[in-house]
């Protein structure tokens, strides 16, 4: 059992209000940091943790913030991606809705940091119920001084908002959000300029994810130093783990990083095994945009060492064998479960969400939908694998942002690990529309 | 326009409630309250969002009518078209499906004699596939206005869940109370 940086009082009762918060220590970095540090204290005690961005980029937080530009009498703001949108992710929603005050202190901490004197929680429109939740936090932080003018007398002077998204995946990515909070589509923005240079209205912004805010506080307490001890190597510090599909516990876990994949599954402290006694598949460990692994390959690298869930272990052997960390959302598959549906499902996600601004994303993405849907469906071709790949080669690296990338790595991993699973339903298209059918032979060679 | 079917007008406190969002924003940049606004419109309109009630925004905001049209036709949460009085915004994306949000999916179907996409014919109910809601491991599951319906993992579960929707009014957001 390892530290718990984020969650240790996450189920106290009454959390959610400031008074119970601050009774367990809440607010202390802020008073801390203003009243006893500069800004660019913050700043380096950021850079000494090692803390990554825990969106799903992994880019060193403390670096990010110090590529802001600091123009004379321009603005600079702060803006939260609390857009959660990536298929399996949903620790985010759960901090929020059960310990809302420690991300406005944050927030506050950061913002302090930054030199920003308005900051926004950018939160996908579909979580209402939370920003609702988040918004009373944020008045009982303005009661206590904590936000506002002169904060704790110290002359600093901070509002922050939050502000509903409208229920698009494309907005988790850093530019289309900007774009969102400004009232427009969210099309993602060319770069350069980026946002460090301009980003909310024009003016110099960071845009971090929750959990990267949320991790701040317990750095400027503790120092970066401290941070930086646990984990390992360049994986510092501690990770929220959105488990979800054939597991028994299926939840957000916060784990050292460094735990064995294998004991994240199996142990009762975190998965506790695969449901109803049925055998691993595979997994695809950080969210549905990153390479999804046969069992083989998740419990062990290819050179035969355990697999860690850390950045640098979960990538080892690139994408020939390996896959990301990514935004830590871990989507376990049972032996019953087909890849060929699952990648269309996935598939669709992307047509369905690609913003159209880029072609190879936007016709890309329908047309590997449209030929996994037919595969899946009883009418696959003896072509359309090769057909498949050769698509996802085309839009990757060849849009503006991410999500073209996003949508041709499932396909691409899923056809390279799974292959024959693809080429049983095109030649035996009868066999694998029935219900439930799954192909089976691949397991049976990897537990032999 | 003003003389269409779907006359609109914004009550007081939906104005009131524009308005703060209006008031996060620098100087000149109050477009940036257009979803915020959208969001409003739709929870005073019957849970859709009309042409009037779009261009009600536009004044508003003091920008043109398509600024708002092209905002509200990008994000899925912006229904264009009468809904009933429960959208079910069911999450069919891969996580939940691994749990048996396609079962789920069939059994709403099936009990509602309707598709995807369509409404009852008594117009209590609206089945509106949507992608990941952020609830991974607590599928299958489903969103009405602002609260999470999880773990409907039988036929049972649904039963319930359709016979208290039945019984349930239309919530009443925070900003109306």
């Amino acid at each position: 059992m390892g530290i718990k940086i984020l969650t240790e009082h996450i189920n106290v009762p009454g959390i959610e209000t400031l008074e119970v918060y601050r009774k367990h220590g809440g607010y202390r970095s802020v008073e801390k940091a203003i009243k006893t540090m500069t800004p660019d204290e913050v700043v380096e005690e950021v850079k000494t943790s090692g803390l990554r961005g825990r969106g799903g980029a992994g880019f060193p937080a403390g670096m990010k913030w110090s590529f802001l530009a600091k123009p004379e009498g321009i603005p600079r703001y702060l803006v939260c991606n609390a857009d959660e949108s990536e298929p399996g992710t949903f620790k985010d929603r759960v901090f929020m809705e059960k310990n809302p005050h420690a991300l406005v202190e944050g927030m506050i901490t950061s913002s302090y940091a930054l030199g920003a004197n308005t900051s926004y929680i950018y939160i996908r429109g579909e979580m209402m119920f939370i920003l609702r939740i988040l918004e009373k936090a944020i008045a009982e932080a303005y009661a206590a001084g904590l936000l506002g003018k002169n904060i704790l007398g110290s002359g600093y002077d901070l509002d922050l908002h939050v502000a509903p998204g409208g229920g698009a995946y494309i907005c988790g990515e850093e530019t289309a959000l900007l774009e969102s909070l400004e009232g427009k589509r969210g099309n993602p923005r060319n770069k350069p300029p980026f946002p460090a240079v301009k980003g909310l209205f024009q003016s110099p912004t960071v845009v971090n994810n929750v959990e990267t805010i949320a991790s701040v506080p317990w750095i400027v307490n503790n120092t970066g130093a401290e941070y930086a001890k646990i984990g390992v190597g360049r994986s510092t510090g501690t990770k929220l783990i959105s488990a979800s599909g054939n597991i028994n516990r299926p939840g957000v876990y916060e784990i050292d990083l460094g735990v064995p994949v294998e004991e994240f599954i199996y142990s009762d402290e975190y998965c506790g095994g695969i449901w109803k006694g049925k055998e691993l598949k595979a997994v695809v460990p950080g969210g549905s945009s990153v390479p999804i692994l046969p069992k083989e390959l998740i419990l062990k690298t290819a050179a035969g060492e355990d697999r860690l869930m850390t950045y640098e272990s979960l990538s080892d052997g690139g994408f020939v064998s390996g896959s990301m960390l990514g935004s830590g959302a871990f989507i376990v598959f049972d032996e019953d479960q087909c890849i060929v549906r699952n990648t269309w499902n996935y598939a669709r996600f992307y047509h369905h969400e690609s913003c159209g601004q880029c072609s190879p994303c936007r016709e890309g993405t329908g047309w590997m939908e449209r030929v996994l849907h037919r595969i899946e469906h009883g009418h696959g071709h003896q072509q359309d694998i090769d057909l498949l790949v050769s698509v996802a080669k085309q839009i990757e690296g060849n849009t503006i942002c991410p999500l073209g990338d996003a949508a041709a790595w499932p396909v691409a991993s899923a056809i390279r690990h799974f292959r024959e699973e693809f080429e049983w339903h095109i030649k035996h298209p009868q066999e694998a529309i029935a219900p439930g059918a799954v192909y089976r032979e691949q397991l049976a060679a990897a537990t032999v | 326009m003003a003389e269409t079917i779907n006359a609109f007008k914004f009550s007081d406190k939906a104005l009131a409630e524009i308005q703060r969002y209006i008031s996060h924003y620098p100087e000149g940049r109050q477009k940036s309250a257009l979803l915020p606004a959208l969001h409003v419109a739709q929870a005073e309109n019957n849970g859709w969002v009309s042409p009037e009630a779009m261009d009600a925004i536009a004044e508003i905001l003091n920008i043109q009518p398509i600024e708002v049209y092209e905002v509200a036709t990008f994000y899925t949460m912006f229904n264009l078209k009468p809904v009933g009085k429960h959208v079910l915004e069911v999450c069919r994306t891969g996580p939940c499906c691994l749990r048996g949000a396609d079962q789920m999916i069939d059994t709403l179907k099936q009990k509602l004699n309707i598709e995807e996409g369509e409404t009852t014919a008594d117009g209590m109910f609206t089945l509106k596939p949507v992608e990941c809601l952020a609830s991974c491991g607590t599928g299958p599951m489903l969103q009405v206005r602002e609260t999470y319906y999880e773990n409907i993992n039988s036929e049972e579960a649904v039963d319930q869940f359709l016979e208290m929707m039945r019984n349930k009014e239309v919530e009443t957001p925070e900003w109306a109370k």
